[in-house]
């Protein structure tokens, strides 16, 4: 068998990139609810807020490391594999990514730190403030990888002389048109991601008697948050489609399963896309819905893949299923947030144990609607690498044989399983460990002194899960 | 901008995150490629402890220095990595168990071997792929148009090994020369011990690459026996260094070993760039035909200029809190 090179880097990018979204996903997420914790604690005298910042804390420096050390690899990528489009476009990504790695060394060298380990040590406003400062810091490296990613699907800002692109305008490039949707609906993903893990694990706790008054707080506020970000994501993911169905007709044809360019066609419920046949099999749908949608009326034109030669296609079954099981996800969170307003009624929401078992299983679907998006988005911009420019062939590197690529697959897919095994032990070690009531600055002030000042030394569990 | 040369200026930057770099986690891999043979497992806390604080720091240089290049010197980013794929993937494997390892060994007990076994082996394999590197450098890569045309396995050659075990054997002696300034007692007489027999080592392949340059690089030779002779006073430091460490040790110093030590890392260095300035894909390119576009590498710039002085002072801090000696039974195992 023949080993493609171009495929298995695809196979590759996509492995470790997604691996890494994971951490960041979720830490974004969680830095902005520390923060808002620590916001409650200074406000108020109530011990709760202060006690489920420690815990969160604690939770986010693991996290935090194991997306520090998967990021490490990203970083080599663009080279090892991807060589002729990082020689093409390092004018614009090459400033762009740096300064992503800045922002992140200068949030770890001014504020995780103090974030971390200064509790005891800085005045409470100094530690809220370093608090804040994570949690913007995070949401401007957001900002870096996702202007970087944008562009490649809507390039602005750039000319391109002789292969090699030059930036005409930093603003119009990072600020490219395809940037303001992606960025908040990834924030606001990021957002519901934190908080329907916190919800998931308060209501774990809550179901075995835990620190009852702390996470109910907790599984209160998530609730609120969910309630008015779930709705909110629907919408912004339709402004975002439709920004979408502007500069990448092609990705929303795939999209909605769409072959023929023509008027009033239906929203697709369920289909089997057949790129031999450009047709879809098995067609489930209501009609008229998908113009209604894309254009605002029932017999708007909406234009079909078979507009383009099949090479120029997105292999469209896969963006066409990523997209459904995306909004599955979302439509169950909606679910979710309005069945936790109808339980406020007579406090029900922290006792009923349905509920509380359905959320534990919700804490995962945030990261599956996450990575189903960014499927959606990536795999529907090919064969195009910078969309309508570069292809995904001619931006591999040219070296590269079958062989190598395939060595480098299983070799990161065995290192990110070892690691992320040990670093999935270890947070349900915190996990179990759980929310201490008795105040931990005494303990915390005995060590302290030599302690290391690194992500994981803010935890005090051990690796090894013991019995208690 | 034509008052600046700027990539003259990113040249710098980018030299001295390197050298930063090598001097700072080549110590702490040091320290793990001496693992294996540390005394006892309380000497094994000792070493790890002297050098947690800080170690993921000092990786920060490593990071700095890959982006810097793909922003700065897209033609080097693209055409070293494709050549050095495999290489890359091993160093990077070596420096994350490396670094998952340091994390939890502390936080384990009965799984503390499979840690210790993690922390050594990641070190070794991080630092010989990083001399391999370096003796790929000297080597000279093959392009054809501004992409690398050479085979899979270019950069691994018997030349290549030998830098591979000559920066392993140097990392090891950065270590040890640290081990003797953080550490008392039998592990200081141990790293006593052994520096000499490191130092050694180093030596001899400091000969052997020396002896064996001129024949996979022409180049090299007229460059040493040219016009510019000040130069020589790089390979004659390094060698006052190595005169200095051996004396130090003898006469069981703490802490002028290890800055002998750092000194004779940093001449050495200086004597590789000459040899192949200002050739920085060899033999091809200079790193003005590397560059990126003006506009580009301004931009980054003003950036990079900001937030240095803040890693110098956080660094600087970091080691400031975490001077001394480390003792056993100290630290934050239990």
């Amino acid at each position: 068998m023949e080993l493609d090179p171009l495929l298995l880097s695809r196979f590759q990018f996509a492995f470790v990139v997604s691996f890494h979204a994971i951490f960041p996903v979720f830490t974004i997420g969680l830095a902005s609810f520390i923060a808002f914790l620590q916001a409650l604690s200074f406000k108020t005298s109530n011990p709760q807020w202060e006690q489920l910042s420690i815990f969160w804390t604690q939770v986010f420096a693991v996290v935090f490391a194991m997306g520090v050390v998967s990021g490490i690899v990203m970083a080599f990528q663009f080279g090892t594999n991807w060589s002729n489009f990082s020689y093409a476009a390092a004018n614009f990504i090459g400033p762009t990514l740096s300064y992503e790695v800045v922002t992140a060394f200068f949030l770890e060298a001014g504020f995780l730190g103090v974030l971390l380990f200064g509790r005891s040590r800085v005045p409470p406003g100094v530690h809220l403030f370093a608090a804040c400062m994570v949690a913007v810091g995070t949401l401007i490296s957001a900002f870096w990888i996702l202007a970087t990613n944008s562009w490649l699907h809507t390039p602005a800002g750039t000319e391109l002389r002789d292969g090699v692109f030059f930036v005409t305008s930093w603003r119009e490039a990072i600020f490219n048109p395809s940037f303001p949707y992606r960025f908040t609906h990834m924030a606001i993903a990021s957002f519901l991601t934190g908080a329907f893990v916190v919800a998931g694990v308060s209501a774990w706790y809550l179901l075995k008697d835990r620190n009852v008054e702390a996470n109910r707080k907790a599984l209160s506020m998530c609730l609120w948050m969910i309630l008015f970000l779930a709705p909110t994501q629907a919408v912004v993911g339709d402004l975002h489609g439709l920004n979408t169905f502007k500069h990448q007709p092609m990705k929303v044809a795939a999209m909605e399963g769409n072959w023929d360019t023509d008027v009033g066609v239906p929203l697709l419920l369920f289909a089997l896309p057949d790129r031999e046949l450009q047709a879809n099999r098995f067609e489930i749908g209501i009609p008229r819905l998908g113009s209604m949608l894309l254009t605002h009326t029932w017999d708007g034109e909406v234009p079909g893949l078979r507009e383009i030669d099949v090479e120029d296609q997105p292999p469209v079954w896969i963006v066409f299923f990523a997209f459904r099981i995306m909004v599955a996800m979302g439509l169950l969170m909606i679910g979710f947030a309005l069945t936790g307003l109808w339980l406020r009624r007579g406090g029900r929401y922290w006792r009923t144990p349905w509920f509380l078992h359905g959320l534990r299983f919700m804490s995962i679907t945030p990261f599956i609607a996450v990575l189903a998006g960014w499927v959606v988005t990536e795999v529907g911009r090919a064969p195009w690498l910078v969309y309508e420019i570069l292809r995904h062939e001619d931006g591999v590197t040219p070296s590269l044989t079958g062989g190598m690529a395939l060595f480098t697959l299983i070799g990161y897919v065995l290192v990110y399983l070892a690691i992320f095994s040990a670093g999935l032990y270890y947070l349900f070690g915190v996990l179990q460990n759980g929310i201490h009531v008795q105040d931990e600055r005494l303990s915390d002030h005995a060590d302290q002194a030599e302690r290391p000042k690194r992500p994981l030394s803010a935890t005090h569990v051990r690796f090894e899960h013991e019995e208690t | 901008m034509e008052h600046f040369d700027l990539s003259m200026i990113w040249a710098v930057i980018i030299a001295f995150a390197v050298i930063m770099y090598v001097l700072m986690d080549g110590f702490d891999l040091g320290v793990g490629i001496l693992f294996p043979f540390a005394p006892d497992e309380d000497a094994r806390d000792v070493m790890m402890n002297s050098v947690a604080p800080i170690w993921d720091g000092n990786e920060t240089w490593l990071v700095l220095g890959g982006v810097g290049l793909l922003a700065a010197f897209p033609l080097v980013y693209t055409v070293l990595l494709p050549a050095l794929y495999i290489g890359v993937f091993l160093m990077l494997a070596g420096l994350i168990f490396r670094g998952v390892a340091f994390e939890f060994r502390f936080k384990a007990k009965s799984s503390r071997y499979l840690w210790n076994w993690a922390f050594a082996g990641g070190s070794i394999l991080a630092s010989f792929t990083q001399g391999v590197v370096v003796g790929s450098y000297i080597q000279g890569y093959h392009t054809e148009g501004l992409v690398y045309a050479g085979g899979p396995f270019d950069w691994f050659t018997p030349f290549t090994v030998v830098t591979g075990l000559g920066l392993l054997a140097g990392y090891a002696l950065l270590g040890c020369t640290w081990l003797i300034m953080k550490s008392e007692g039998y592990i200081q007489e141990w790293a006593h011990n052994l520096a000499p027999w490191l130092l050694g080592a180093v030596l001899l392949v400091f000969v052997v690459i020396s002896i064996w340059t001129p024949s996979v690089d022409p180049a090299a030779y007229e460059r040493w026996f040219g016009d510019v002779r000040w130069i020589w006073i790089f390979p004659l430091l390094a060698a006052f260094s190595a005169i200095q460490i051996f004396r130090t040790v003898y006469k069981r110093k703490q802490v002028q070993p290890f800055l002998f030590t750092m000194l004779m890392f940093a001449a050495t260095y200086f004597s590789l760039l000459w040899t192949r300035w200002p050739y920085v894909i060899p033999p091809n390119f200079t790193l003005w035909d590397a560059a990126s576009a003006p506009e580009s590498q301004l931009f980054l710039l003003l950036g990079i200029l900001f937030v240095i002085p803040f890693i110098l002072v956080y660094t600087a801090w970091a080691y400031w809190v975490f001077r001394g000696k480390v003792r056993v039974g100290e630290g934050y195992h239990h």
